[in-house]
């Protein structure tokens, strides 16, 4: 980051060059520095997550366990879940970009509590080595899932370590959460109206409640478990006395709004990216805006979900069922929605949009195939096998990976104050969406032929689809790697960003690129709706 | 399991699996008719509005509430057959009828013991007739596995310290994969085997081939003289012991000391061998020692099948080898694992 400050160094002031020392970063209190740390350590994250995953999908190539051992491959599926969901997905998006724009989006020079929000990243890095530590030292092979009494008293592993690793980075995501809720609540400028919020903003509040209300709770049982595994206190395992299927409640009852904490914020992103690559405010702002409060709210009572097979009782299962049903309804909403910005706008395929739309294809996939696995029948053929795994990585990679490079690409210019090679960044998120695809549809198939998940060693009529699956992983990693290349280039070498390259009429785009450390000059008083491209008297209504 | 070429099903060999894959066909035809109208709306708008040099600002379009009603009633309508169609699915998948041939099943890492009630037991094997509904009683010797015949389009979580069911008519003779579907530990994916579904005539020849050492509810018996069960427990019909009379008690409700009522079934049974102080019967004293780590969970099994088998059972037809009997009037409705002065209970 040193290098990025001298680049821009006979610039006008920016966050950027304001200070150069390390000790400016490492103690910084401005929210888009902080969003920057966090950018950098998610990212180290997602390498790694990757690695494991490319590994994975090697072994898979030939249905004998001939790259790996058992024994490491559940290690390796492991490591690669854990990563992946507490310390890259969840993050991701919130921490890095929510971060940088909330202020500048609501008008703040910074977030509520600057000091917690260096806290909150502090404890990010701490938890998460501890994890990454334990993964690597010895490993872990209870699954990312840790259900009891496997890894209260069977696994082996430094089991301990992750728990407490996890427990910590809770924090992280319980004190975010609640920065971000206070600053939305009490920062916005004048004139800045809940309905003036741009709908980024929206999905990050929704998000920030189930990041206050639904982490303790996992932070709680994970906690358990680890006191049940260190000291034997009987509480999930039946030979001290406990109920192994009460874990599984717990855990999902945080593990399902925390697919809504990936998604939602990825949601926001492409509210914003539809609407201004279509130069056209969003369709239906209110109805996008309630519909992810609608989805944290609804995505709380829906967790019995995961349990149809685990003896859960039928009619408990018929109300997870329908409720699962209901929370479906607010997504279909907003997919309708953003197909319908896009009609009569003035479309434009920049990288940010090619993401967008990739997002709405692929998040549709992905939403549609819940629906299978929310009707009790079906799902009880397809839990636990490759259905589940692509359908949830049609919505973690497909959905929320897809929006936060979206995103990433959309801000950048902002961010950093260089502008990135558009061809470049095109070519990778086609390769992107192509190897996404070929990597995951294969495995709806595996999944509905009955190969279970967490396999090392599977039948090999199974065999054809896992190839398939594998060619299109080294499509989809060349992709990933691409932009890592192309930012970096752009740090050093990137043409000068303008203040608002895309003609984007939200509020940080008004100031310069990259802001200055106090975001703006003068507090700015907000007038006009978010999405003000045309003028208001020539609104064409239809239906 | 004979595999040719590439397949996208896999066989479809009991009755739920047909259901399952009417279910499943239209939850692809919606899927697919979604996808295909989003993915190709997108084109068309990203094709007819591209933006071009001399493209004004575009206005604002403004949809009406009916608009945003209709694509929400549409999808909602959708998703309640799906609903209907799988719990409609779901409640015959979990209601195994009355009459339907008895198997246990023992999971533990990383195999499946199978006992069949006439006392044939197998590994990572189980033989069933065609055309004949089958439950499984399952249950767990260390972590949770899961019961999956793909096949069959069904699984069940197999737990430790309970039972749990699972049912399915096989409507075709073949041998299909039995995977574990819940994450196991290192072996979990060698937790595999068989199921071999027979013609009901060589079914028969295979049960009564390779000498069982008799039925499941006697190799109880003869656990239950073993474990010395019977110096407390009365088998004979009202005859009183330091601990209830197992004397038709299967499938009776019994009063507890804390005012509540149990059913005795499979999983109370085998709580009472396990952890005998959960559940006192009125009337007793909590004095018996656990059989936890003296028992496996198989010889649970067995005695559960024995104490099934005394004294007239409720409406089970079949009540097994009757006791001899011995004794004296009873307390009403003993319950399982509690102490009785002895007395050998002989067919």
């Amino acid at each position: 980051m040193e290098t990025v400050a001298t680049a821009v160094e006979r610039e006008p002031r920016t966050y950027l060059n304001v200070d150069h020392t390390l000790k400016s970063w490492l103690l910084t209190e401005d929210h888009k520095r902080i969003g920057i740390l966090y950018l950098i350590v998610i990212t180290i994250f997602f390498a790694i997550g990757g690695l494991f995953a490319a590994l994975i999908r090697i072994e898979l190539t030939t249905p004998a366990g001939d790259l790996v051992e058992s024994s490491v491959y559940n290690r390796l599926f492991t490591g690669h879940g854990i990563i992946m969901v507490f310390f890259f997905l969840i993050p991701s998006i919130p921490a890095s970009l929510g971060n940088f724009l909330i202020p500048l989006m609501i008008g703040a020079k910074d977030v509520a509590f600057p000091k917690l929000n260096l806290l909150s990243w502090y404890l990010y890095v701490i938890g998460g080595s501890m994890a990454l530590t334990a993964i690597i030292y010895g490993g872990i092979d209870t699954g990312w899932t840790f259900y009891v009494p496997f890894s209260t008293g069977y696994a082996s592993g430094m089991v301990m370590l992750t728990l407490v690793g996890i427990f910590i980075n809770g924090f992280s995501s319980i004190l975010t959460g609640l920065n971000f809720m206070v600053t939305i609540h009490r920062m916005r400028a004048p004139g800045m109206t809940w309905f003036r919020l741009p709908l980024f903003i929206w999905s990050l509040y929704s998000t920030s409640l189930i990041q206050v209300l639904a982490t303790p709770v996992v932070a709680v049982t994970l906690l358990l478990a680890a006191l049940e595994r260190g000291l034997h206190i009987g509480i999930f395992d039946p030979a001290l006395g406990g109920d192994p299927v009460l874990f599984q409640h717990l855990f999902w009852f945080y593990s399902h709004p925390a697919v809504y904490i990936m998604i939602l914020p990825a949601m926001g992103v492409t509210s914003e990216i539809i609407s201004t690559f279509s130069k056209k405010e969003p369709f239906g702002y209110s109805f996008i805006a309630l519909s992810s409060l609608a989805i944290a709210v609804f995505g709380f009572i829906v967790w019995g979900h995961h349990l149809f097979v685990s003896s859960q009782s039928v009619y408990a299962g018929m109300v997870f069922s329908i409720l699962s049903y209901l929370v479906a309804i607010p997504s279909a909403i907003k997919v309708f929605n953003w197909v319908s910005t896009m009609y009569k706008g003035s479309v434009e395929l920049t990288t940010p949009m090619l993401y967008g739309i990739g997002f709405i294809g692929l998040f549709t996939i992905g939403g549609l195939t819940g629906l299978f696995l929310a009707s009790m029948g079906m799902d009880v053929h397809l839990t636990d096998t490759y259905f589940v795994i692509a359908h949830f990585h049609y919505i973690m990679v497909g959905g929320a990976i897809m929006g936060f490079m979206g995103g990433l690409h959309f801000w950048w210019p902002k961010i950093t104050g260089k502008l990135y090679s558009e061809t470049w960044a095109r070519l990778s998120a086609i390769i992107i969406f192509l190897g996404f695809n070929l990597t995951f549809f294969p495995q709806f198939i595996l999944g509905y032929m009955g190969m279970p998940r967490r396999y090392h060693v599977y039948a090999p009529e199974f065999q054809v689809f896992n190839v398939l699956s594998s060619a299109g992983a080294s499509v989809l990693g060349l992709g990933y790697a691409l932009p890592l290349v192309y930012f970096l280039w752009s740090i050093f070498f990137g043409k000068k960003a303008p203040a608002n390259p895309w003609g984007a009429t939200g509020l940080e785009w008004q100031i310069q690129s990259p802001p200055l450390p106090e975001n703006f000059e003068i507090t700015p008083v907000i007038t006009e709706a978010p999405y003000h491209y045309a003028p208001s008297e020539e609104v064409v209504h239809v239906g | 399991m004979e595999q040719k070429s590439i397949q996208f099903f896999p066989e479809q060999a009991s009755t739920i699996a047909h259901s399952v894959d009417g279910l499943y066909l239209y939850l692809v035809l919606v899927t697919a008719f979604f996808s295909i109208l989003i993915a190709t709306l997108i084109v068309i708008f990203a094709v007819k509005y591209r933006r071009r040099a001399d493209t004004p600002t575009p206005k604002a379009v403004h949809g009406g509430l009916w608009l945003e009603i209709t694509w929400s009633v549409i999808p909602l309508g959708l998703s309640m057959v799906m609903f209907a169609w799988g719990a409609s699915i779901f409640f015959t998948e979990s209601r195994p009828p009355a009459d339907s041939m008895e198997i246990y099943v023992t999971g533990k890492q990383w195999m499946w013991k199978i006992q069949h009630m006439e006392g044939q037991r197998e590994i990572n094997e189980l033989h069933i007739p065609v055309n004949r509904d089958i439950k499984l009683t399952m249950t767990s010797e260390d972590v949770i596995h899961d019961f999956y015949v793909p096949a069959f389009r069904t699984k069940s979580d197999v737990l430790p310290g309970r039972y749990t069911t699972e049912w399915f008519h096989a409507t075709k003779t073949g041998a299909y994969h039995i995977f574990c579907a819940e994450y196991c530990g290192t072996k979990h994916s060698g937790m595999i085997g068989t199921v071999y579904v027979m013609e009901p005539q060589q079914f028969d020849a295979w049960l009564s081939g390779g000498g069982g050492t008799g039925t499941l509810a006697q190799k109880g018996e003869a656990l239950f003289s073993q474990l010395g069960c019977v110096t407390c427990h009365q088998a004979t019909a009202d005859v009183k012991g330091r601990c209830p009379n197992l004397h038709g008690i299967w499938g009776r409700p019994q009063q507890l000391t804390t005012g509540a009522s149990v059913t005795v079934d499979a999983g109370y049974v085998s709580e009472s061998i396990l952890n005998p102080s959960a559940k006192i019967v009125a009337g007793y004293e909590n004095i018996m020692p656990t059989f936890s780590g003296l028992v496996t969970a198989e010889g649970v099994t067995e005695l559960v099948e024995y104490v099934k088998s005394i004294g007239p059972a409720p409406g089970a037809p079949g009540s097994a080898p009757a006791p001899a009997a011995k004794g004296a009037p009873a307390a009403k409705g003993a319950p399982a694992a509690k102490a009785a002065p002895a007395a050998t209970v002989k067919p």
